[in-house]
């Protein structure tokens, strides 16, 4: 499904990552850990299109797909969807009229139907259960004012709404108390399901006894170092990230 | 005023006397007041950004002073081009309208469905001949030896709108004075002058547009007065949107009584050269005013807003938002003063002016100005210029919406800190289709 080949990426001129390799198979869950400066959110942004992130080498290809040839938006269209660390905040530009645009958008690029305000409307105040947003919310302008859980929620609910092949979650447990990282993790979970896969990245080991993933990697110094099943993420709690790296080194 | 100039004025002084000195219907006191005015606009002249002139400092109006233009003394057209019209009704067959062409009222396109019998809306030219006592106010309140522009409207004083609401009456209706130039081919200067008088404990809303019928290099020097008793609510909406090549000069002048309260919105899409002055003056104890403003321009337009606020009475409050939206090479200007007189303690007065610069060679003057005479009071004042928020665009985007229909978002967004303001429904889709069409207007352009 996604395959990620030796990709190398810089910003501002410093390279960040070098030489990242990745599989992740249709409806698997993947973690990505690793400590700050690791790479992870240039990762996420890398893949979802960020202007400001260059990348110098290598390859992501989505189904078949070169991503890296893509404009965000088509990015999204075909499917990959970056649930964002810092969600960012749009004075004056209302949640629903904001994510009826992406979603018709990527309806339209599909030639599937469009929906008019009101038929969004119902199927947004539906969806708005999974992470219990107060519907008053989605009238309000997009993460203003809103609290660091509810910007979180508010991700989610855009990822059940757009419905991506490919979710790219940015450390979507930052910053969160237990209660509002509950419901993240339950709206991620029902968001699982054999078509989609999931990329979800993290510094702690927490959100994966919610999620639990069928991979762990650990990403160190722009590069994937280890790569395993849960066991792994429960060794990094206990015994940190310190010396990850080293351990390729040997096993390579 | 030096020779060269002088021969810039002398055109409008010769058709004054061709066409209206002679007017026989008029009476003895607008005569009068016609003559002072033609005499102060001989003194004054057209302004120069000249150095030491502050208030015209940022906007050169020689391109206007020095326009030939076809039609000092625009007669009534013979046929109005109604279908053209469509773009500048607003509110169906609800709102109550009266449509001016070419500075002449047209009783055929006007309609007065939904407006209580003690209140008076006519044109001015027929208040001047039938009720002359309804208009006494007028020239009182707006003053015109601040510029040669108010002095040249009231010279040429022919005709306009005049709204009377008595006391405690409420209009539930807005009153739409529509403003067009109609002058095919030709080039024309038209003198729109607009009166309302609200009474004690009244209540209204007025939207004043201005427009064309047909695009031309046209000059529209329009005059408005705003006089609110003890208690009385208005709410005026002033919307510009001529062609690109139109010229646009305009004035306000707004007394408050007694804990009455002013509510204004200054709406310019037009004009290769747009000026507008609104002058309030908090007369009254307890009197209120929030002035919004959305300017928004492409190409070469230049468009100036200057905005003096007078805290004269204690406990009154202002407050102005004013924000641009500037493409291609053109240019915005916005001077807000507060002035709060000795006497006027516990004023509370602020003051935001925001834009943003959606092309590199686009450029804003932006500048408050507070003169505080009292030692009580609450001032505050920001400005800002800044570009699209290159993260805010990343996230629209990433959700898949395309770069051109997410910056129209994100413009939509800014502007809306203004628009949510306008509570009549027609009159904000109306700017909102102003927005959207300027934008691709300018899309196509890039």
């Amino acid at each position: 499904m996604l395959e990620i080949r030796n990709l190398t990426a810089s910003i501002g001129g410093n390279r960040v990552l070098n030489g990242v390799n990745l599989t992740v198979e249709r409806g698997e869950v993947h973690a990505i850990m690793g400590p700050n400066g690791s790479g992870k959110s240039t990762l996420s942004n890398v893949l979802a299109g960020h202007p400001q992130y260059i990348v110098e080498s290598g390859e992501a290809v989505l189904d078949g797909e070169d991503l890296l040839a893509l404009p965000a938006e088509e990015r999204a269209r075909a499917g990959v969807f970056l649930c964002f660390q810092h969600p960012v905040e749009v004075p004056g530009v209302r949640l629903d009229q904001f994510l009826r645009a992406g979603y018709n958008a990527i309806h339209k690029s599909k030639g599937l139907e469009e929906l008019d305000p009101l038929q969004f409307d119902r199927l947004l105040q539906g969806k708005a259960g999974i992470v219990n947003m107060e519907p008053s919310m989605l009238k309000r302008s997009v993460n203003d004012g809103f609290s660091g859980g509810e910007k979180k929620r508010n991700e989610i609910l855009q990822m059940a709404m757009l419905e991506p092949r490919l979710s790219i979650l940015d450390e979507p447990d930052s910053g969160l108390d237990v209660d509002s990282l509950r419901l993240v993790a339950d709206g991620i979970n029902q968001l699982r399901s054999p078509d989609r896969s999931v990329i979800l990245i993290t510094h702690y080991q927490r959100i994966l006894n919610l999620v639990v993933p069928d991979v762990v990697n650990v990403l160190m110094g722009g590069r994937i170092v280890r790569t395993g099943g849960v066991e792994l993420a429960e060794e990094i709690e206990t015994e940190g990230y310190e010396g990850q790296d080293e351990v390729l080194q040997a096993q390579g | 005023m030096t020779q060269k100039t002088a021969t810039r004025e002398r055109r409008y002084v010769e058709a004054w006397n061709d066409a209206i000195a002679s007017a026989p219907d008029v009476s003895a006191e607008l005569r009068a007041l016609r003559e002072s005015a033609i005499a102060k606009f001989e003194e004054v002249g057209f302004p120069t950004a000249r150095r030491g002139n502050e208030a015209w400092k940022y906007t050169d109006v020689a391109p206007i002073a020095s326009a030939d233009f076809d039609d000092l003394v625009p007669p009534l057209p013979v046929r109005v081009a109604t279908e053209a019209l469509d773009q500048h009704i607003m509110g169906g067959s609800v709102w109550n309208r009266m449509v001016f062409v070419d500075g002449h009222w047209v009783p055929s396109l006007t309609s007065l469905p939904s407006l209580p019998p003690q209140v008076t809306v006519t044109s001015l030219a027929r208040a001047m001949s039938l009720h002359p006592h309804l208009v006494r106010d007028l020239g009182h309140y707006q003053s015109y030896d601040e510029s040669g522009f108010t002095a040249l409207n009231t010279a040429f004083l022919r005709d306009g709108a005049v709204l009377i609401v008595p006391h405690d009456t409420v209009v539930e209706e807005p009153i739409h004075f529509i403003y067009l130039s109609s002058s095919e081919g030709r080039s024309s200067v038209t003198q729109p002058r607009t009166l309302v008088s609200m009474g004690r404990n009244s209540k209204a809303a007025v939207i004043e547009s201005y427009g064309a019928l047909t695009d031309s290099a046209s000059l529209t020097n329009a005059v408005s007065e705003f006089v609110l008793d003890e208690g009385a609510h208005l709410d005026a909406w002033r919307l510009q949107q001529h062609s690109a090549e139109a010229y646009h000069v305009g004035s306000a002048q707004v007394r408050l009584g007694r804990n009455s309260r002013f509510t204004s919105g200054a709406f310019d899409f037009g004009g290769a050269i747009a000026r507008h002055t609104l002058s309030v003056a908090l007369e009254g104890e307890g009197s209120e005013c929030t002035l919004y403003g959305l300017y928004m321009t492409n190409g070469g337009q230049h468009v100036d807003n200057q905005v003096l606020v007078e805290h004269v009475a204690p406990h009154t409050t202002s407050e102005q938002i004013y924000k641009g939206v500037l493409n291609g090479k053109s240019r915005g200007v916005f001077h807000g003063s507060i002035t709060v007189q000795q006497a006027a303690q516990k004023t509370n007065a602020k003051q935001t002016d925001r834009n943003l610069l959606l092309s590199d060679e686009a450029e804003v003057d932006t500048k408050p100005a507070l003169w505080i005479y009292a030692d009580d009071v609450r001032c505050g004042h920001g400005a800002a210029c800044g570009k699209l928020d290159d993260s805010a665009l990343f996230y629209l985007q990433s959700r898949g919406i395309d770069e051109a229909s997410a910056k129209r978002m994100l413009v939509h967004g800014f502007a809306n800190e203004v628009l949510d303001h306008v509570g009549l429904t027609p009159l904000r889709v109306h700017l909102e289709q102003l927005i959207t069409a300027t934008l691709r207007s300018s899309e196509r352009h890039a």
